[in-house]
């Protein structure tokens, strides 16, 4: 397994800390996809992308043959596994509705303190849509949001109750940014671990919403 | 005693008497892949225009569905995604295309239930989000056994779901990797995603193939559209392998 080596790679790393052995994971397109890298040696993880493929493992390397007709969510070609399989897409998607995936992984615009993601369309902005991540969200067994813990503006992503739109109403349950993680309770957002260059003030200073600060909270690496 | 089956196979152009303007016209694929690139291009050719499509996504600009997107042959889309064609983000926002977002999950229970004869499917996805405006909503009651119609302003009691009512369309596009003279089809790997599904809720079903075979070459049990639901077939055209 790699070292991680920027704040991108550091959120991956420790996102794929929380996938078990024998899970069956979703990596939404752009950073999630990232976690590949970062799988733990000793244990094996199966990719789902919705669009009808178990046993992806990223894109062929450089001159090696692109495999036909196998592309992952964001319509890249991938390269399928030894094992892996093919179906339809409401057979996917009753698969991941059906809460036979364990863990999905996917950015944010903003997530808030009782687990409300929006992170498809933005009032007043061209929308891409939503794909497939409102069932992502409701059908997974657990939800874990990677963001940059503020926008390029410098404003928290993280905030006490979102206004935008939502793709998802009490679905997070953790969120992995460059700076901690955070896990989304009935109690409220709890920081359970922290980066080692940085402090819990300066993790509660830029966070929107208000956290549980536990006695004692970890390191993310 | 056994009768030969019918060969369904026509030209592109003899299968587009069978399109019209205003159609509503289900286009499956993701992005690139499983397209029928084939059919959209005669679609093209004979100038077809005003379509209602129901698709996953537009596929890339210039490219399959972005060939409609490009020559504005759309007048209303539903689908889940439009990202990877920024030719049609730009028309959504110029107002050139009027558009109906739906998860993709949905789309899938939608079509199967109009293409099953369900009256509409009960889906928790989108639940509290925009996807939930104008549609009904219910709420399993426990103790009495049974649902009730709920809105946001009454407090949660138990599990609810959005009512979701059934696609259909006047004309279904497949692309399938092998056919069958008489339309029985099988799909190659994730180039199958919507097309099984959309083939069975629409009146008119024209499938293209990358190679079609004699009847009785595909084996029963690894056939995955039976040709029953399928009307016409053509051969597909490949410009680019994806």
């Amino acid at each position: 397994m790699k070292k991680p080596e920027n704040a991108r790679e550091i959120i991956a790393c420790r996102t794929a800390r929380f996938f078990k052995d024998g899970d069956l994971v979703n990596l939404g397109i752009g950073m999630p996809t990232l976690c590949l890298d970062f799988i733990p040696d000793d244990i094996d993880v199966w990719f789902d992308s919705e669009n009808g493929v178990i046993g992806l493992i990223g894109a062929p390397n450089e001159g090696d043959p692109v495999p036909t007709d196998v592309v992952d969510a964001g319509g890249r070609p991938s390269m399928m596994r030894v094992g892996g399989c093919c179906f339809d897409s409401f057979r996917s998607f009753g698969y991941i509705r059906g809460g036979h995936v364990d863990a999905t992984v996917l950015g944010a615009y903003e997530v808030d303190a009782e687990g409300n993601l929006a992170n498809w369309m933005i009032p007043g902005k061209a929308a891409a849509g939503m794909g497939g991540a409102m069932d992502l969200v409701t059908g997974a067994k657990t939800t874990i949001v990677m963001t940059t813990h503020c926008d390029k503006a410098g404003n928290p992503k993280i905030v006490q109750k979102t206004e935008l739109p939502l793709t998802g109403w009490h679905v997070v349950d953790y969120i992995v940014s460059e700076l901690a993680v955070i896990h989304i309770t009935p109690e409220g957002p709890v920081l359970e671990e922290i980066a080692p260059n940085t402090t819990v003030e300066e993790v509660v200073a830029k966070t929107g919403a208000k956290l549980i600060v536990p006695e004692k909270v970890g390191c993310m690496l | 005693m056994s009768k030969t089956p019918k060969s369904k196979v026509v030209t592109v152009e003899q299968a587009m008497e069978h399109c019209y303007d205003g159609m509503t016209v289900m286009l499956p694929g993701f992005v690139n892949c499983g397209v029928p690139q084939t059919l959209i291009e005669g679609l093209m050719k004979a100038g077809i225009k005003d379509l209602h499509v129901i698709s996953n996504n537009t596929s890339v600009k210039g490219k399959g569905i972005g060939k409609l997107v490009h020559d504005n042959r759309i007048k209303h889309l539903t689908c889940s995604h439009i990202g990877n064609n920024t030719e049609t983000v730009e028309k959504v926002v110029a107002g050139e295309i009027n558009i109906t977002f739906v998860p993709q999950g949905s789309i899938c229970e939608k079509v199967r239930a109009g293409g099953a004869g369900i009256g509409g499917i009960l889906t928790p996805t989108g639940l509290h989000t925009p996807m939930q405006d104008g549609k009904q909503v219910l709420e399993w009651d426990n103790e009495k056994g049974e649902y009730k119609f709920v809105t946001d302003a009454d407090p949660v009691k138990g599990k609810r779901y959005i009512l979701e009512l059934p696609l259909h369309a006047d004309v279904c596009f497949v692309h399938a990797y092998k056919a069958d003279k008489m339309g029985n089809v099988q799909y190659h790997r994730t180039a199958r995603n919507f097309n099984e599904i959309f083939a069975t809720a629409a009146d008119f079903v024209i499938v293209e193939a990358e190679h079609i075979v004699e009847v009785g070459s595909l084996d029963p049990d690894e056939i995955m559209t039976p040709g029953a639901l399928v009307d016409l077939v053509v051969p597909a055209v490949m410009e680019d392998a994806e």
